[in-house]
């Protein structure tokens, strides 16, 4: 197997884009990874696509060809593929782009991610995400997106004594970072009080708790690593690309308060990469609500399962602390357009790792890693990458 | 939401909570499993019927619902560990400060929800609390 680089990275701005089509969302991120990159269209031979429910949210499947023909790649006839893994379909796209290019099956690749979610209304939006979940044996019933994640949250803050204020930390967190991030969603930041005033969603998460419905678009370019340097002075190389999968419905987990998958993907990622969780600088991890980031820090093996509240609290995960988390504000704050948001973690880290994030900027990091959840853990992405 | 067929099509198993159960493994399952994914041989999985009783693991309060569900807001939704052993996701019929981790419930046959476009309603199990509870 190749190692692989990144070699050019885009992203759009996050957020209710009302001007903006899926396909000028493509259009807008294809073009600044390409130039990032220094790549002309007849370099690339593969590309990749992560999107949820083009169908349900814009009507319009085939999204491969459709990005394909927007990218102006079609008279070329690159192959481009969508792949589908809910709300990890951008980490998913991502993890076959490298798995291409690692083979030697292609050289340059594009890895995409694209959802535009605004275009329907609140009540469509959220039935089309629930189908993320297990629709005959969990949503039948009544379960949300958002009801599953609570029912994690309550049992985590009844075993290990997790707060109610401490969810709050998460977003209060994020929100921070994200008014550092120009292509951020929210630029506002929000206290502790205020997440704790939003109203109700599913007890005990409230509407600051939750990810926003968001529209984006995020690209990267692979390239074998030894050739990198062609192309840009500050390659980033993937390390470790993994993927574990389990029960689709919530109910069948081994312990409802751990992603297994999310162990599974992180464990191989750090034997692949041979390093140990406290040998990476910040993560980008998948907080579509708050108790999601908490759970992913303890699972990813940052800290000890039952000490990721406490983590939050004491800021060993704020830009400054141990680990930072989520400097690009993650889900949250920053927006999750479900079929971009494994692509913009990646996005995120190539700036922090080349030393352009700005005013979130982690001092010195050389060690990235990124975790993408599909549903509430039926499939977990986690790359590590490093400069 | 989705069709008719699609709602029928486990009537059995939603209607009388019907699921399996592996003699090899004497292990209990539902929904109902056509193979065992302990044993993965096939082993002669026989139908089992579940009484219902079973324990809240966790739970959460709904009031915010996708629109087939938006009437019914606010709702208890919970995972409940029946006694066999497996565990399934359900409503709980009671007010929100009633309903905790560890509350013994049973099951009860009630309206689950209204297909909005077409006006169909369907039925399956819910449960309420159940003497015993901690
Ligand atoms: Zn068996």
């Amino acid at each position: 197997m190749r190692s692989v680089s990144i070699i050019g990275a885009g992203c759009t701005r996050f957020g209710e884009r009302w001007d903006d089509s899926l396909r000028d969302l493509v259009v807008e991120t294809g073009i600044r990874a390409l130039e990032d990159a220094n790549v002309s269209g007849e370099e690339i031979d593969g590309l990749y696509v992560g999107n949820m429910s083009g169908g349900r949210f814009v009507e319009q499947e085939h999204i491969g060809a459709l990005i394909c023909d927007c990218a102006g790649l079609s008279r070329l006839h690159v192959p481009s593929t969508r792949v589908e893994a809910a709300c990890a379909s951008g980490g998913l796209a991502l993890r076959q782009g490298v798995l291409a290019v690692a083979s030697g099956y292609s050289d340059v690749v594009i890895a995409a991610g694209v959802e535009k979610m605004t275009d329907v209304t609140g009540g469509v939006a959220a039935d089309a995400l629930a189908a993320a979940a297990d629709r005959e044996w969990e949503c039948f019933f009544g379960a949300t997106f958002p009801a599953l994640y609570a029912m994690i949250a309550r049992l985590h803050m009844h075993r290990y004594g997790t707060t109610r204020e401490d969810l709050a930390e998460v977003a209060v967190k994020n929100h921070f970072n994200g008014s550092k991030n120009p292509i951020s969603q929210y630029q506002m930041e929000v206290t502790v009080d205020k997440v704790l005033n939003s109203p109700l969603v599913s007890d005990p998460l409230r509407v600051l708790d939750c990810s926003p419905i968001t529209d984006g678009a995020s690209a990267v370019v692979l390239a074998p690593t030894e050739e990198a340097k062609k192309y840009t002075d500050s390659p980033i190389r993937i390390l470790a690309s993994a993927q574990g999968s389990d029960t689709l419905a919530l109910h069948d987990r081994r312990d409802i308060t751990t992603l297994d998958a999310s162990v599974f993907a992180a464990r191989r990622a750090f034997s692949m990469a041979g390093l140990e969780p406290k040998e990476v600088d910040l993560a980008e991890v998948h907080d579509a609500f708050t108790i999601g980031e908490i759970v992913a820090i303890e699972d990813l093996g940052f800290f000890d399962k039952g000490d990721g509240g406490r983590a939050t609290r004491e800021g060993l995960t704020a830009i400054g602390g141990e680990i930072p988390i989520n400097t690009s504000g993650g889900l949250k704050a920053c927006g999750h357009p479900v079929g971009a948001t494994g692509i913009k973690q990646a996005y995120e880290m190539v700036l922090q790792l080349r030393g352009e994030a700005g005013k979130r900027q982690v001092e010195g990091a050389k060690v990235g890693l990124t975790h993408n959840v599909g549903g509430c853990g039926g499939t977990a992405i986690v790359h590590i990458m490093s400069r | 939401m989705s069709t008719v067929p699609r709602f029928w099509r486990h009537i059995p198993q939603r209607y009388n909570l019907v699921g399996t159960h592996c003699p090899k493994c004497d292990e209990y399952y539902y929904p109902p499993r056509a193979i065992c994914p302990n044993c993965r041989r096939a082993a002669k999985m026989e139908d089992y019927r579940f009484d219902g009783k079973g324990t809240v693991v966790t739970f959460t309060t709904i009031y915010n619902a996708t629109d087939d569900f938006k009437r019914q807001t606010p709702y208890n939704l919970a995972i409940i560990e029946l006694d066999e052993g497996p565990r399934l996701t359900g409503q709980v019929i009671c007010t929100p400060e009633e309903i905790e981790i560890g509350m013994r419930v049973k099951p009860a046959f009630r309206i689950l929800g209204k297909d909005g476009e077409r006006g169909i309603i369907y039925y399956g199990t819910k449960f309420v609390p159940a003497e015993g509870s901690v």
